[in-house]
Formats: C-alpha cells, sequence, structure tokens
C-alpha cells in the first residue's frame, strides 16, 4: 500500500538552530500515527512544515506518491490535509457555523443559514455533536475541539494532524475524542496524532515515531511489545525510571485549614463557593480539575493575593483572612505560581535577582537598607549548584533560560525558605521529562520534610502519582476528597466533569 | 421658551444632519480599519487631507467632482502611510497616528501658504449644492431635513447601509471581522491577513477623503489652517461609542452633529462668550466615552500586529527570541 503522505528528508533551521534534521515520516490511509517527542524536540515545526506554515529548507513531501510543494495552509487545505491546533485556531465571538466556514467561501454573498444545514449535516455525518448556531465563547473546551475537528472535516480533509489535542480534556473527553478518531479512521481519514503523553499514545496509535532533538530516533511499529519506560528512555534519550518512589508517611497536624473560603475574581465575580479543605504537614493533596474551574482563583485566596468575601484561611491555626501577602509569606506560605513568565520570574533581570525576590530585604542579604553583595552572591551559588540551575552565569537575564531551569530557580528560592505550607500550581506545565523528575523530587523532598503541599495540576497522572489525598475542583466547588488508595482516573474523572457523589469518586 | 423653539424648527434637524455628514463618513471608515485589527485615530489627519486636497483638486480643476477625487487621493496617501506603519513596519499605531495627524496638518498648513500665499484673501473654489430630491423635499417638515441635503450626505447613508451589508452579510466581510478578532485563525484558514488589513485601512483613507471634502466642498468652498478642528477624535469616538459597528457609529456621529448644531443655535440665545457654545461638542464627546468606554469591548485583535511566523523571513524572528 502506498502511503498519503510521505515527508522524506526534511530539514528546517531557525538562524543556528536546527528545529528538524533530515527527518523522514510518512503515513498510511487509515492509520494513526504518533508523534512523540519532548517540548522543542521540533513536532510542531515539523506538522508546521507539512500545513505549508513553515517552508522547510531541505527535504520533499509527496502526496499519494507525487511530490508537492506546500507554500500555505491554504494550499494544505486544498491539497486535503488540516490540522487542530493545540491552542484553538477559533474566534470565540462568531458562531459555530461562522468559524466553520470562515475562508471557504469563495462567493461573496454569506449564507449562514445554508451553511449552518450543510454544518449540521456534516456535524450528523461524523457523529460531532455542535449547534451551528452558538456562540464559541459559551462552549466547553470539548465542544471547542469538535468545532476544530468538524472545521478541518468540513474542508474535506483526508489527513487529520491533531497537535497535543488532549492537554485540555478531561478523562471522559479523551475517551470521547478517541472514539471519534477511532471512527474516522474507519473512514479512511488518515491522523497525525502529537503528544508527549505516553500511556494514551499507546492506546490509540497504529504507530509511534519518536522525534528528539529534531531527529526522528525511532519508529515503533509493534506496539503491544512495547512498555513505556522504554518509550520515555526512547524519547529522553537516557535510561528513565517513569513514576517516582512515595514513601508511606504518617501526616502531621494541621498546616491550612480553608473553612467555607469565598473568593471573587477581579472582576467582582464570585468565582470560589464555600470551599472547604484541611492539609497536614507531610502531605500532599493534588487539586485535579480541568483548567478554568476556578483554581487560579482559589490559589489566589490561598496566598493572599485576592481577598476571601466569606469564610475562612486559618494556617497553623492563626486566622489569615483579610491579611497581606507578605503576611501570607511571613506565615510560611511559598507559592510556585502557575506562569513562570508572569508572575513567578521578573524575565528581564539576572538569574541571580530572581532567586531573592521574596528574601532581598532579610538579613543576611540586606543590612540597613543596603544590599549585601557579597552574602547574595554566595547564598546564590550554592542555589545554583544545589538546585542545578543551568544558566551561563548568574547574571544572565531568567529570560535566556530554558523552561525547566526558569522553574528551578523559581523551586529552588520558595523552598529555600523552608514554607509550612507549599502551593505549587501547574510545577512541571512545559518542562521535559528530566525537569519534571526534579521538581517531583522537590516535592517529595519537601514533604518528607513535614511542609504542606498543595499541588494543583490538570495533569490528572500526575496527580495520582504524588498526592496523598485529591480534591476536585468544578466551577469553584470542591467536588470531593479522594485518599489517594481509593481514587481512580475514572472516579477523579467524573468528579471534575461535576457529577456529584462519594461513590463517583471510587467507582471503576 | 425660546431654547425649546430650537428643536421644533427643521432648520435645527437639517443642520444636524449636514454637519453630522463629515463625522459620520469618517467614523464609519473607521469602524473598517478597527474592525479588521488596525488602530486608527488617524481619522483626523486624513479629513484634513482630504479637505485641503479637495478644496485644491476643485480650484484647479473649476470641478468640485475633480474635488472630491483629489481629496480622496490625498486622504489615501495618508493612509497608505498608516497602513505601513502599523501592518509592515508594526510601529505602534496611536504613536503612528499622532505622527500623520501632525504630518497631515503640517502639509496641508505648508501646501496652502505656498500655493495661495499669506494674504487673507481667500479663493473660493466650486463647492456643491444641495440636491433637493424630487417630490419627497417637498413634504412638509420631513423634506427639508432629510431630502435637501448635500450629495455627500446621501453617500453617507448610502455607505452605511452598504458597509452594514458587507460586513455581516458576506463572505468577505465575515473574514475581515475576523481579522480584527483573532487573524491566525484567519490565517490558518488560508486568507491573507495582511491584504484584507491594507484594504481596510486603504479604505478607510476614502471614506476620510469624502469627510474631508464634506468640509470644505459643500458650501464653505475654502481653506483655512487645522480646518478639521478635532473632528477626527470625535469620529473615533463615534467608533468607540457606537461599539464598532457601522449603525452604531452613525448613530452616534448624529449624535455629535445635534451637538454641534445645537451649541450654533444657543450662541443667539444666551449672551455668554460664544467659546463656551463652541466646547459643546466636545464635551458631549467626552462625557459620552467617559461613560459609556468602560463598558466598550472592541475587536480582541485591534491594534496587535499580524506576525505570520514564516520560517522562511528570517527578520520575523527577531521579535520571538525575547519568548521562552
Amino acid at each position: 500500500m502506498e502511503p498519503v503522505l510521505r515527508v522524506h528528508n526534511i530539514t528546517k533551521r531557525f538562524g543556528s538552530n536546527v528545529a528538524n534534521d533530515h527527518i523522514s515520516f510518512d503515513l498510511y490511509p487509515g492509520e494513526i500515527h504518533a508523534l512523540l517527542g519532548e517540548n522543542g524536540a521540533g513536532k510542531s515545526t515539523l506538522m508546521n512544515v507539512i500545513y505549508g506554515v513553515y517552508g522547510a529548507d531541505e527535504g520533499e513531501i509527496y502526496l499519494n506518491g507525487k511530490p508537492v510543494e506546500i507554500s500555505s495552509p491554504k494550499h494544505a487545505i486544498e491539497l486535503g490535509i488540516g490540522m487542530v491546533h493545540q491552542h484553538f485556531m477559533l474566534i470565540p465571538a462568531f458562531t459555530v457555523a461562522e468559524n466553520i466556514v470562515l475562508g471557504m467561501q469563495k462567493e461573496l454573498r454569506l449564507d449562514i443559514k445554508d451553511a449552518e444545514a450543510k454544518i449540521a449535516a456534516a456535524s450528523e455525518k461524523y457523529d460531532l455533536r455542535v449547534d451551528p448556531h452558538a456562540l464559541v465563547s459559551t462552549l466547553s473546551v470539548g465542544e471547542q475541539q469538535r468545532v476544530e475537528i468538524l472545521k478541518v472535516l468540513f474542508r474535506g480533509a483526508k489527513i487529520l494532524i491533531l497537535d497535543e489535542p488532549t492537554a485540555v480534556l478531561t478523562p471522559q473527553e479523551i475517551t470521547e475524542l478517541f472514539a471519534t478518531l477511532e471512527r474516522l479512521k474507519k473512514d479512511g481519514v488518515s491522523i497525525v496524532f502529537i503528544s508527549h503523553k505516553l500511556n494514551e499514545l499507546m492506546s490509540i496509535s497504529d504507530r509511534i515515531s519518536i522525534l528528539r532533538r529534531g531527529k526522528i530516533t525511532g519508529c515503533i511499529d509493534d506496539l503491544a511489545n512495547c512498555n513505556p519506560e522504554a518509550l520515555a528512555s526512547a524519547m529522553v534519550g537516557r535510561q528513565v525510571t517513569l513514576g517516582v518512589e512515595k514513601p508511606e508517611q504518617e501526616a502531621g497536624e494541621v498546616v491550612l485549614e480553608l473553612d467555607h473560603l469565598s473568593v471573587c475574581n477581579e472582576a467582582k465575580k464570585e468565582i470560589i463557593k464555600e470551599f472547604s479543605l484541611q492539609i497536614r504537614a507531610g502531605e500532599i493533596v493534588g487539586l485535579a480539575g480541568v483548567d478554568g474551574n476556578g483554581q487560579s482563583e482559589l490559589v489566589k485566596g490561598i496566598t493572599g493575593l485576592l481577598p476571601a468575601t466569606g469564610g475562612a484561611i486559618r494556617i497553623q491555626g492563626v486566622d489569615m483572612t483579610g491579611k497581606t501577602p507578605r503576611e501570607f509569606i511571613d506565615a510560611g506560605v511559598g507559592h510556585i505560581p502557575e506562569d513562570r513568565h508572569k508572575q513567578g520570574l521578573v524575565l528581564s533581570m539576572s538569574v541571580k535577582e530572581n532567586l531573592f525576590l521574596e528574601t532581598i530585604q532579610d538579613r543576611p542579604y540586606t543590612k540597613r537598607h543596603l544590599l549585601q553583595k557579597k552574602a547574595i552572591q554566595e547564598k546564590a551559588k550554592s542555589l545554583q549548584e544545589f538546585y542545578d540551575i543551568r544558566a551561563a552565569s548568574l547574571e544572565v537575564p531568567a529570560g535566556a533560560l530554558s523552561g525547566g531551569n526558569q522553574q528551578k530557580i523559581i523551586v529552588g528560592r520558595i523552598l529555600e525558605q523552608d514554607p509550612k505550607l507549599l502551593v505549587a500550581v501547574h510545577p512541571t506545565r512545559g518542562l521535559d521529562i528530566g525537569a519534571t523528575e526534579f521538581v517531583h523530587k522537590c516535592l517529595l523532598k519537601a514533604r518528607a520534610e513535614g511542609c504542606a503541599i498543595l499541588l494543583v495540576s490538570t495533569e490528572l497522572d500526575e496527580i495520582l502519582e504524588l498526592s496523598d489525598q485529591i480534591a476536585v475542583i468544578y466551577e469553584g466547588e470542591c467536588m470531593g476528597v479522594v485518599r489517594d488508595r481509593d481514587a481512580t482516573k475514572e472516579g477523579i474523572g467524573l468528579l471534575m466533569a461535576g457529577v456529584k457523589g462519594t461513590q463517583a469518586a471510587t467507582a471503576s | 421658551m425660546e431654547f425649546l423653539n430650537i428643536f421644533l424648527t427643521p432648520d435645527f434637524y437639517s443642520a444636524t444632519f449636514r454637519l453630522a455628514t463629515p463625522l459620520m463618513l469618517a467614523a464609519l471608515g473607521g469602524v473598517i480599519s478597527e474592525r479588521s485589527g488596525v488602530l486608527n485615530m488617524a481619522l483626523e489627519g486624513q479629513i484634513l487631507m482630504g479637505a485641503f486636497f479637495g478644496y485644491l483638486g476643485s480650484y484647479l480643476f473649476q470641478n468640485v467632482w475633480l474635488g472630491v477625487l483629489t481629496a480622496m487621493v490625498g486622504s489615501l496617501f495618508l493612509a497608505a502611510l498608516h497602513a505601513f506603519m502599523s501592518i509592515k513596519v508594526k510601529v505602534n499605531q496611536v504613536v503612528s497616528a499622532v505622527g500623520l495627524n501632525t504630518l497631515a496638518l503640517g502639509i496641508t498648513s505648508t501646501l496652502f501658504r505656498f500655493l495661495f500665499g499669506t494674504d487673507s484673501q481667500m479663493a473660493s473654489c466650486p463647492g456643491m449644492a444641495n440636491l433637493d430630491i424630487p417630490v419627497l423635499s417637498d413634504l412638509p417638515f420631513v423634506g427639508p431635513v432629510l431630502f435637501s441635503q448635500h450629495p455627500l450626505t446621501y453617500a453617507a447613508v448610502v455607505l452605511l447601509i452598504l458597509l452594514n451589508l458587507f460586513l455581516f452579510r458576506t463572505s468577505r466581510g465575515l473574514e475581515l471581522r475576523a481579522a480584527g478578532e483573532n487573524p491566525q485563525a484567519l490565517d490558518v484558514a488560508g486568507v491573507d491577513v495582511i491584504r484584507i488589513r491594507w484594504l481596510a485601512v486603504l479604505t478607510t483613507g476614502l471614506f476620510c477623503g469624502l469627510a474631508g471634502a464634506s468640509l470644505t466642498l459643500t458650501g464653505l468652498n475654502t481653506f483655512y489652517d487645522n480646518l478639521s478642528s478635532g473632528r477626527g477624535f470625535i469620529a473615533y469616538a463615534a467608533v468607540v461609542f457606537g461599539k464598532w459597528t457601522p449603525v452604531g457609529a452613525a448613530l452616534a456621529a448624529i449624535l455629535f452633529g445635534a451637538g454641534d448644531a445645537l451649541q450654533l443655535r444657543m450662541q443667539t440665545i444666551f449672551d455668554i462668550p460664544y467659546y463656551f457654545y463652541m466646547m459643546m461638542p466636545y464635551l458631549i464627546t467626552f462625557f459620552a466615552l467617559v461613560f459609556f468606554m468602560g463598558a466598550a469591548k472592541g475587536p480582541a485583535a485591534n491594534s496587535i500586529p499580524f506576525e505570520k511566523d514564516k520560517g522562511r523571513r528570517r527578520s520575523a524572528r527577531r521579535s520571538r527570541m525575547g519568548g521562552n
């Protein structure tokens, strides 16, 4: 059988950086070929070359055996290649139908009624349920993704490129997506599936190609005889052991107590509603939930960045309601913020300066309002070594470092303050396997030292792996708290989707 | 009592539409540009260019319609500069607009002195007369208000209808709005965002040319320094006040026109320095913006230059080096 798409010896450079280095890749009709690789391995670049966003510096692309020069996304669409981007390319202010027909209509008159009817028919045909009239801004993330897929199919795509499609979905939505993909496969659609999540790739793919530092390092056909460890090792280029050692440990006394806490966002809308939770010393509580269900506001409430509008926050028994962020820090609250660029670091300032954002006014770094250069330099050096921050020097701007090293600056400086309570928000988002491993070890070390930790993450695997207890947030409410050993992915997934009931969490 | 009588005369309403015409034309132009994602605070300069070159063309060719044409060419030139600076060079669009407004003032004043000398004898050019629409203009009250205006007022109404149809009933209009909401989405849908934005900004220039012509060629028939005197900013306010819709912007322009018509009439009633009255349209604009600006939400990608992210183009890479 001839491949529908064959990419031969593609090279793509950005300045001196080779993003794709002589890559060859093929896709057969009706198969799901996964592309696995870490951030920055060159997956998105390769797909953008195929989709005509970038021009390749070297190499050829063949469609059904014929060489093609794909000059633009428009051209790619005409050739039957469709891409669903990780960040949806939708216009929230437009309806579903308007989004789908955008750029398709040749004639001047826009017959939206006719378009809506056709879209409804297509939605029926592919079993991708969406209301063509609905404004995109009112849709859930899962529905928006359906619109994206429908948009691509509606344009007659026979090759579907999905870039990290599961990153924003709940486990149930992922199951639904996979069912859709299986159906499409039967209809003869070929799918390229990009991800860095091993388990889901193994369940959906027919073949997996591994990309590392711009090169294809392997293509695995026989998935039945392959384990995640081998895949991860191939992806990282060294031996890795998946999963962390989490020793059993008795939790101590209550450090954080949220008592019917309510928090409003900046727009004065109540987001967190009567949220109650306890975290004990030496315990990690994972907060699971689909992004945008109030995690940010809850964290801001716990760290004093937003005032409580109801209920109380107690830290080690002391009522902290209405206190300033500084008082929270002084009470022993450490915060690894969700957006390290905006909240965690001052990108244009040096690594050294970034290591002292909270502590610079304390002795011995400042005496009589004067900075003590020597003490600062020494401390910075030891932090750099201990937390393995790889930077050319302490003087380079934090913005010049890789994501993993940036995160190490934050983790290092927060843990150095010996927090009683650590609030870690998406601590490994966008990090490669090595850096993720390191951050996980740091969290477990803090746990061993008796720190109470709230781990907020949208990666359910991460939460299940590290947490002693799992709390689920849905639309600002606590759906329930489950012991680590009683938790199942399906149960947590139901809670994440807003299905209440304690048995939901433990049902399998 | 005398004050209330103002509202009973058709004259007041007729003046409202006459004074609203340049505002409406420029505001409709502004809607086009902003809906495509290019902030356009250079309406003022474009109107001024239109006003001067309209006058110049009409004077030189002794033909008012050729004057209208040169007006459009004049402001098209400034629009092209704004498009180049905003879309190609990607400078801050407010800064570009401020520079161009100043440039327009300089060009028009200098050329005016250079060509017409410094004496205060102002050379008059051919202007356009009011166009009475047969039968309809004879209607009582409504006739003089709506059907006895100069041709550019009718043009403004026709353009309003056409623009509304274009934006909301055509595929190209959908694409133009998409360019202002999420240009990346439009780009991956295979539509040329840069081209749309260029066309939109140039069209704004044509509208502003008409606005300028409606200032100089409909009775005034001459020119003086800074003739537009802030109307471009009032028109911009109308765009915002009208929430970036053609109908809203047109209604806002009519409101501001009414304010102008009102102050002209009040000058004869109350004996206070007329400067205070002249402030009125600007004050109305100010308060309209203060009280409604907060809630107004424009096109999401307005004023954000579009980066195509094309690997072939090395220069585009530089601006992205900072991230990550």
